[in-house]
């Protein structure tokens, strides 16, 4: 009698494993409903009454014929803790629901709990491939509430090191794309390239990837005795590279085969899912937070925003290659044309005094203890304020409540938002393609899940 | 500025914020209604969408005529053809806090309504899949309300025994 009834129900469980996400993971087509069945299929739903992707989308098929599979969290090549569940028939992917959480660790609700001063050591461990512009997107939230100037020579080396920062992590996404289609060689080249500028790094801050180097107010440091020429080295050496990268994957046929026309989104779709960066870019739309809503001394320096055709893979490898060079314009500007002066602010409320006036004045300890313990007060008042990262529209919210610590703050993650077009480029083509889909969208999961 | 849009609700309370975003007070009613009018003046992108819980602040600072509730949505709305960015603050009382879903209007809004859901407990009525996205499906309580504690490790200050 009991193996009767094994029979008569639906389909056994002996396949599907229990695990604590339940509802947030992807369900049989049965149990979910239409809204979110459309959505998984990647169809951008209708605005209205424009149906901006109609009847490609079998909505009809049956369980039967499909399969639902797990990638990841521990999937080498989904680039940190992503996991993707995917319904496949056969090799095509039907449906993707990108499953994420699985690195996070509160960090709002910390900064919650840290002062102002503390803060940038928090907010540099969220991207943790551009520290230097998380920092630097928290600081111009905070200073824009205090309503501070900051000198010059601070905004300069900001936008230098901020420049760094993107190439090395451009050059971590060239090396990670790399391996992913199978390329160890661009893996090595692109870590090999990254390591000059984790050097200089380590020479400016002390630290190589949490720098906690911009800070409210300035900088945490002068740049080193002998800048001008560590960096000269380093544009002349990686400018040198990207011909290499060039020869090595831009005209090689297999590289081609699995970029070109994959994983291709409109404009318009790109649009209504929020995504910006080099994916909005390779649409074709000009939206460079440096350029179009400039902040720091971007509307000084030259540089030209890249932009695709096409919107797919290919166009976001050759805007980020492209992307670089750039980077090296306006770092070589930048040498070129580095004012002197303070490298912070000498607002008495945020910098602390000299190291040398600690040790003749008690007024200065006293200045110095009361910073760093109890920090500075904040006037009452909210800001957006954002910043292009090397991923998309960074953008930060702050509250204040006139405290010495923020009320709330929320990070506006690009890589969060960015995952939201993968069913969108993923759906209908092969299930191999999803691996340099994911890594063209260039998520990075400490950011996603904060 | 920027000012409200030819087909925005009337009565739609307005501040000009920091650095000259408008800032707008729509209520429940309005709120979607108002998003869709700024939509369709050239608003393309929804940059983000969060939650302040203001249990522990309440003297904020609002226009005349917005009740303050406990909780606030705030939305960060961009537009790419007047480079301009506008900020719609719509607000949800204690006991039932719930506002209407973005998701028919701007579809990338639907991660950043999970992620509010998740850490306030804010429903969002027609969202598709609102379910928890950073915290585990089965976790208590909503992370980032003000009543919700910290949690700490205790210090260890002498060396603790080892495992017998």
């Amino acid at each position: 009698m009991s193996d009767l009834t094994i029979r008569e129900t639906e389909r056994p469980d002996l396949l599907v494993g229990e695990t604590s996400e339940g509802a947030q993971e992807l369900k049989r087509r049965a149990l979910t409903p239409p809204t979110e069945l459309r959505r998984e299929v990647g169809a951008i739903l209708e605005v209205d009454g424009r149906v901006l992707d109609p009847s490609s989308i079998d909505i009809e098929r049956s369980d039967d014929e499909t399969m639902i599979i797990n990638m990841g969290p521990a999937h080498p090549s989904t680039h940190g803790v992503l996991r993707l569940m995917l319904e496949l028939d056969g090799e095509i992917v039907l449906r993707v629901k990108p499953v994420v959480g699985y690195l996070h660790t509160g960090m709002e609700k910390t900064g919650e709990e840290l002062s102002y001063v503390q803060g940038a050591t928090n907010v540099t461990r969220m991207d943790y491939l551009s520290p230097v512009i998380n920092e630097l997107n928290y600081s111009l939230a905070v200073e824009k509430l205090l309503g501070i100037e900051i000198p010059a020579r601070a905004t300069w080396i900001r936008m230098m090191m901020s420049e760094l920062n993107r190439i090395s992590s451009h050059l971590v996404w060239m090396a990670t794309n790399g391996m992913d289609l199978g390329s160890t060689s661009m893996m090595i080249y692109g870590l090999r390239e990254r390591e000059l500028i984790l050097a200089f790094f380590e020479k400016t801050a002390g630290l190589r990837l949490n720098l906690n180097y911009v800070r409210p107010g300035g900088v945490a440091a002068d740049l080193p005795d002998g800048w001008e020429d560590d960096v000269l080295v380093i544009c002349d050496t990686i400018l040198e590279r990207t011909y290499e990268y060039d020869q090595l994957l831009t005209g090689q046929p297999i590289f081609r085969d699995r970029m070109v026309g994959v994983g291709a989104i409109l404009a318009e779709e790109a649009l209504a899912l929020g995504v910006t960066g080099p994916v909005l870019r390779s649409t074709g739309v000009p939206w460079d937070l440096r350029r179009t809503m400039p902040y720091l001394a971007y509307d000084d320096v030259e540089f030209d925003v890249i932009v695709g055709t096409y919107g797919d893979n290919f166009d976001r490898f050759a805007i980020r290659l492209n992307e670089i060079r750039e980077s090296i314009r306006i770092i070589r500007q930048c040498i070129e044309r580095m004012p002197r002066g303070d490298y912070r602010s000498q607002d008495p409320k945020v910098t602390p005094p000299p190291r040398a006036r600690i040790d003749e004045s008690m007024e200065a300890l006293i200045h110095h203890f009361k910073l760093f313990t109890e920090g500075f007060h904040v006037p009452t008042g909210e800001v957006y304020s954002a910043v292009e990262s090397p991923r998309g529209e960074l953008g930060c919210y702050l509250v204040s409540d006139g405290g010495p610590k923020p009320y709330r703050i929320h990070v506006r993650a690009p890589s969060f938002v960015n995952l939201q077009a993968i069913p969108l480029l993923m759906r209908g083509g092969f299930l191999s393609d999803a691996v340099p889909i994911i890594s063209t969208i260039d998520p990075v999961l400490g950011e996603v899940d904060r | 500025m920027t000012q409200l849009p030819p087909g925005a609700p009337t009565g739609v309370l307005t501040e000009a914020g920091l650095n000259a975003d408008l800032a707008c007070f729509p209520e429940r009613a309005q709120y979607l209604d108002l998003v869709r009018s700024f939509r369709d003046d050239g608003f393309e992108l929804c940059a983000d969408l969060c939650a302040v819980d203001y249990l522990t602040h309440p003297g904020r600072v609002l226009p005349e005529g917005v009740k303050p509730e406990r909780f606030e949505v705030v939305v960060n709305l961009l537009s790419l053809s007047k480079r301009e960015r506008v900020r719609i603050r719509v607000q949800a009382d204690d006991q039932h806090p719930e506002v209407d879903s973005l998701f028919s209007i701007y579809p990338g809004t639907e991660a950043l309504e999970r992620e509010v859901f998740d850490l306030f407990g804010i429903l969002f009525t027609g969202h598709p899949d609102l379910t928890r996205i950073l915290m585990p499906e089965d976790w208590e309580g909503h992370p980032l309300r003000k009543d919700y504690g910290v949690g700490r490790v205790p210090v260890q200050f002498k060396e603790a025994p080892g495992p017998r």
